[in-house]
Formats: C-alpha cells, sequence, structure tokens
C-alpha cells in the first residue's frame, strides 16, 4: 500500500517527540551544546576584548563559536540510538523518511535553542550592533537550516563508524566550508547595516544549499542507515 | 609491453622539451614551465575524484565490492596526485607571487578537495565491516560532490583569484597557446592520464589478489 | 498466507565466513528453530533474515499469497525480540509501545497496551522508566513491543534469555498462540525452544 504523506508526518513527529523527550530526561546533548558555546564564547571574549572590533572579525568569530558548539550537540541524536541499543528496533519498525525528518526537526530544535541563548550573550559580550535585528535574524535562521540539513547525514555516517571521536567535525567541515564562507560574509554585511536587497544574492545562495542538502539526504538516507 | 615502452619514451620527450623548449609564459619566465606538469596533475585529481564518486554510486545500484575497491583507488591516486597538484602550485607561487599560500579560488579549491579526501580515508579507516564501510564512505563521497557547484559559485566571491587566466584559453574560448607549447601540453595531459589509468589497473590487480589470497585461505 | 524463502544463503564478514548455503521455506503454520553452538552465525542469520545485513551470496523473499512484499509492507508484518534489540531506558513501559505503535503507523488504545502489558506479566509497571526494570521485565516488555504488530512473521532469538520460570511460560504460550497465524523463527539452544518448533535449521558446519 502506498504511504499517504500524513502517515509519513504523523510518524515523523512521533520520532520527534520520542526524540525530544528522551532529551528533556537527560540533557545530554543540550548540556553539551550550551557548556561548549558559551566557554568558546567566553574565551573569544576575553581575548579579543570587549568592543569595537570590526564586523568583519565579530562574524568569523560569531559562526565559528556556532559551527563548533553545534558540533559537539549534534550528533548525539543518531549516537546515541545506535549506542543504547534501540536503532535496531527502530530500523525494524519505522519507515527511514520518518527517521530522517524526525532527527533533522530535533536537531534544529536543539540549534534554535541554542541560539537563543548564545546569540544574546554574544551581542551583549562584544557589543555588536544591533539595529539590523530582523535581518540578522534571516540570515541565522537560513544558516541553521544549512547546518543541520548538511550535518544531520553526516551524524547518521559516524554513528554507525567504530570510531567517532573528532569524525564529526573533520567530515562535517569540508561540507559546511561554503556555507560558512557565505554566512561570514552575509553576517558581516549586516552588521554593517546594509538592507534586505543587497544581501539578496546571499540569501537566495542559503535557501539553495539548505534545500540541495536536506533533498540529497532524504535520498541518501536509507543507505546511511540500514547498511 | 611495448605501450610502456612507448609511454616511458613519450614522458620522457615530453620532459626533454618542456625544459628545452621557449618558456610558455613569456611575463612569467622560466617558473612558467610547471605548467606542464602542474595542470595535468591538477586535471587528474579532478577526474579521479569523479571516478571515485561514479563508482560510489555504482556500489550503491548493485552492492558489488569491486565498485568500493574501485572507489577507493580512484580516490586513493586522486589524493596522490591532489598533492602533486598542490605542491608544484605552491612552489610557483612562492616564485611568482612571493609567498607559498594566498587563498586564491583555485588554491582555495583544492586545499577543501585535499579536505575532503581527507576526510574520505578517515571515514574509511574508522569502519570495520566491510559492507558498512563501503556505503557510508559512497554516500559521503556523493554527499561531497554536491557541494562543489556551491564552491564554484562561493569561492570567486570570496577572494580575486592570481591565476594566470589566459593560461589555456583566453576570454573568447580561444587557445593563447602558440603550436609548440600546445603539442608538449596536450602530450604531458594525455601521458599522464595514461600514467593514472595504469596505476589504476594496477591497484585492481592487487585488490583482486588479495581477494584471491583470502578466499584460497579458508 | 504468508511464506518465508532462503535459498542457498551465506555470509562473510571480510575474511571470516559466518555460514553458508543455508535453504529452507516456511510458509503460516511452520515454526523452524535455527540450532548450532555459541558463535555459529545464529544471531547473524537473524539479522540476514531481517535484512540488517545483507546476504554475501542467496536470496530471502518475503511472499504473501506468493507475491513478493515490498519493504513497507514486510516492516509492518516482522517482530523481532533479540538480546540485541534493546528498548527505550529513559522511557516508560507504556511510552516505549506507544512510540514504537504510531513509528509503525498502528493505532493503538491505551486498552490494547494494558492488554499486552498484562499478558506479558508488566500489569501495574506501565508507568515506570525502563531503565528502572529488571533484566527479565525487559525481555517481557520486548515481548510487548513485538506483538503490537501482530506479526505475521516472529524472529525470537534466545527466546527466553534472563526469564524466570514464569516468563518461559509466557514464551510458550505466545508461540503456542501465534503458531497457527504466523511464521515463527526461534534461535536457540534449549533443547526444550527448540522442541516448539516444527522445523530445524542447523548453522554449525
Amino acid at each position: 500500500m502506498p504511504q499517504s504523506s500524513f502517515g509519513l508526518i504523523s510518524k515523523a513527529a512521533a520520532v520527534y517527540a520520542k526524540d525530544l523527550r528522551l532529551e528533556l530526561r537527560t540533557k545530554y546533548a543540550l548540556n553539551a551544546i550550551l557548556m561548549f558555546g558559551i566557554t568558546t564564547l567566553t574565551v573569544v571574549s576575553f581575548s579579543v576584548g570587549q568592543s569595537g572590533l570590526p564586523p568583519k572579525l565579530l562574524s568569523a568569530l560569531f559562526w565559528i563559536v556556532m559551527f563548533f558548539s553545534a558540533m559537539s550537540g549534534l550528533a548525539q541524536v543518531f549516537i546515541r540510538e545506535e549506542e543504547a541499543g534501540t536503532a535496531l528496533a527502530m530500523k525494524l519498525t519505522a519507515d527511514p523518511d520518518a527517521i530522517y525528518w524526525g532527527k533533522l526537526g530535533f536537531n534544529l530544535t536543539l540549534l534554535s535553542i541554542m541560539t537563543v541563548i548564545i546569540t544574546p550573550i554574544f551581542f551583549v559580550f562584544t557589543d555588536a550592533p544591533t539595529d539590523n535585528v530582523l535581518l540578522f535574524v534571516l540570515v541565522l535562521f537560513l544558516g541553521m537550516l544549512g547546518l543541520c540539513g548538511a550535518t544531520t547525514i553526516i551524524a547518521a555516517i559516524i554513528a554507525r563508524a567504530s570510531v567517532k571521536g573528532a569524525l564529526f567535525a573533520v567530515l562535517s567541515f569540508p561540507l559546511l566550508l561554503p556555507l560558512l564562507l557565505v554566512l561570514v560574509k552575509a553576517t558581516e554585511r549586516v552588521l554593517l547595516g546594509v538592507s534586505f536587497s543587497s544581501i539578496a544574492i546571499e540569501l537566495q545562495f542559503l535557501v539553495a544549499f539548505a534545500v540541495v542538502m536536506v533533498v540529497g539526504s532524504v535520498m541518501l538516507f536509507k543507505f546511511v542507515w540500514l547498511d | 609491453m611495448w605501450w610502456k615502452w612507448s609511454l616511458f619514451v613519450a614522458m620522457g620527450l615530453v620532459i626533454v622539451f618542456s625544459f628545452t623548449t621557449p618558456a610558455p609564459q613569456q611575463q612569467i619566465g622560466e617558473a612558467s614551465r610547471v605548467f606542464y606538469y602542474h595542470i595535468p596533475q591538477a586535471w587528474i585529481c579532478v577526474l579521479a575524484f569523479m571516478m571515485s564518486m561514479i563508482f560510489s554510486i555504482r556500489y550503491l545500484k548493485n552492492r558489488s565490492m569491486e565498485e568500493d575497491d574501485r572507489a577507493s583507488d580512484a580516490a586513493r591516486l586522486g589524493f596522490i596526485f591532489c598533492i602533486l597538484a598542490t605542491v608544484t602550485g605552491s612552489i610557483f607561487a612562492k616564485v611568482t607571487w612571493g609567498s607559498f599560500w594566498n587563498w586564491d579560488p583555485r588554491e582555495t579549491s583544492i586545499f577543501i578537495l585535499l579536505l575532503i579526501y581527507g576526510a574520505y580515508f578517515a571515514l574509511r579507516g574508522a569502519i570495520e565491516v566491510e559492507e558498512r564501510r563501503a556505503a557510508l564512505s559512497a554516500v559521503y563521497s556523493i554527499f561531497a560532490f554536491i557541494t562543489v557547484p556551491f564552491l564554484i559559485f562561493v569561492i570567486p566571491r570570496i577572494t580575486p583569484s592570481l591565476h594566470p587566466e589566459d593560461s589555456i584559453v583566453d576570454e573568447n574560448l580561444k587557445f593563447t597557446m602558440g603550436p609548440v607549447v600546445r603539442t608538449i601540453f596536450f602530450a604531458s595531459l594525455a601521458l599522464f592520464s595514461v600514467i593514472y589509468f595504469w596505476m589504476f589497473t594496477l591497484a585492481r590487480r592487487v585488490r583482486i589478489l588479495e581477494r584471491k589470497g583470502m578466499e584460497i585461505e579458508e | 498466507m504468508y511464506r518465508l524463502k532462503g535459498e542457498g544463503l551465506s555470509k562473510r564478514f571480510g575474511g571470516l565466513k559466518v555460514f553458508s548455503k543455508l535453504s529452507f521455506d516456511l510458509r503460516t503454520g511452520d515454526s523452524m528453530a535455527v540450532v548450532g553452538p555459541n558463535g555459529s552465525g545464529k544471531s547473524t542469520l537473524m539479522m540476514v533474515l531481517l535484512s540488517i545485513y545483507r546476504p554475501t551470496r542467496g536470496k530471502i523473499s518475503y511472499l504473501r499469497d506468493e507475491n513478493s512484499m515490498e519493504e513497507a509492507q514486510i516492516r509492518s508484518s516482522v517482530s523481532l525480540v533479540s538480546p540485541y534489540l534493546n528498548l527505550y531506558d529513559q522511557l516508560s513501559g507504556e511510552e516505549n509501545l506507544k512510540f514504537f505503535a504510531t513509528v509503525a503507523g498502528e493505532s493503538v488504545t491505551g486498552k490494547e497496551i494494558e492488554r499486552l502489558l498484562e499478558k506479558v506479566g508488566l500489569a501495574g509497571r506501565g508507568m515506570d522508566l525502563v531503565g528502572g526494570y529488571s533484566s527479565g521485565m525487559k525481555q517481557r516488555l520486548k515481548y510487548a513491543t513485538a506483538l503490537l504488530n501482530k506479526p505475521a512473521f516472529l524472529f525470537l532469538d534466545e527466546p527466553t534469555s534472563n526469564l524466570d520460570a514464569a516468563g518461559k511460560k509466557i514464551v510458550s504460550e505466545v508461540i503456542e498462540e501465534y503458531r497457527s497465524q504466523a511464521i515463527i523463527v526461534i534461535a536457540t539452544n534449549e533443547q526444550e525452544e527448540y522442541s516448539l518448533a516444527t522445523k530445524q535449521l542447523r548453522v554449525d558446519q
């Protein structure tokens, strides 16, 4: 029988809700990601001083903090299943597509919570200009989509490797490099106070990147999950 | 056997001519002779990368371990040529632009290619089960390839190019090289490709022997 | 009427041969004991039958009324109880059951969950976190999970591990109940367990 898209949504929602519930009970990934973010932010703030940094440097620092914090927690969603031995039960019962969407949603939620906490601290510590908040939020949101879109499948890959260690960052970095370069560029210009239309190309790029990564992941996920 | 000797002779001729004919680029001078070696190496690096990705797709389709062997062999050879191209390019950069590394767009691209290959081998080393290693590294190499168009879009916007733009074709896509330079260059390109395919078949033969040895052991 | 067919199944990991040339043909009503000493590849065979691993050689077919079944159909009609399959420690027994039902696309009422828990002897413990269960209770909960989808193919790997006498009785009740409506494959070393099956497959050559 062909699966209705409603069926897929409710199954993905079940996966999402389950992961969220596990996370709320253990807070493992969230703690890792937040503590990492706050630690690096503090180090950055102490070492480069407080105010008067040029936007170029600010935006690069911001995305370095974001990248490494994301790397410290986003793989948990798959590693947890493999290490607890629950992946087998999931493989036998759940549609791989539903699992991918559920996990992607969970990672997005995790990254959003982190961003909501880290970003204000970043602005407080560095005294970055805040005139362009809406545009900043837009760039941030698209950046998170791209980050999660590309790394969720990498998380699934490394969860199945016997040595995990730094592999997540090693595999993710080359794929994320174009994204990070554009994000740094776009954020720099947002901090300089430019208008929406002048970073339209960057925004289009961010949307395209996120869409291509998610579509590619959906197509390839079952090979990663089932082999 | 005959073709190996002809390859030997032909490559010898290319080496001799590449140093005895006038330098291909007058403004850059002697250092521009690197062009006969650097560009073929970079070309094979990209060719091997593409072949590796195609074998990866074929592995996911028909699940034959041979395709995985081919994918990783192509990647290994590609990695070697990638390092060669990076080193020759870097030496050239030092001589003409004054520093070994400038984050010129093409330097950035080859650097990312090295990172991707490195990550690919790190991943392969981290998975013990053969089939799982094959499938996961295949997915990774396909995924890495998906990001290439984004890189092509991004990198020229981030840093300006120092590379000689007119080394092969000008803006009207006409060859800028004189007949002598062109002959040596294309001969070198062809011979490097033959060497690459030769190495590739040697790697294949080693793999086949390894698998045979495994079957005999039982 | 379901049918599970294995033809010339072999599996090796790298240079290591696990088993080779196993064939069988089971129909609804059949039960097969997979027997062999420790390390002979019983669990690996189970994983191959469930397409968690690919066979190195050979073919597995799942048939329903002689038509081969699609992946999604197979998923909704198989169940596994195995020492390698764990449930979520941080969820309660009921939450585990509800999750696996929803994710498989089954609608299940609170009554049914209660009934299942009662059947495996966990009545009243459904609200407790699985992390606090004993290993025998976890094994019982695995049975409850496996029966959620009323499987047409039931795979039991060491079915009575960690179970006390009452638990073992539940297992034989489950097997008796599903014997006529499902294909049951049992991987085991224990005489009393494989006597429950109608066929035998040895994997120790």
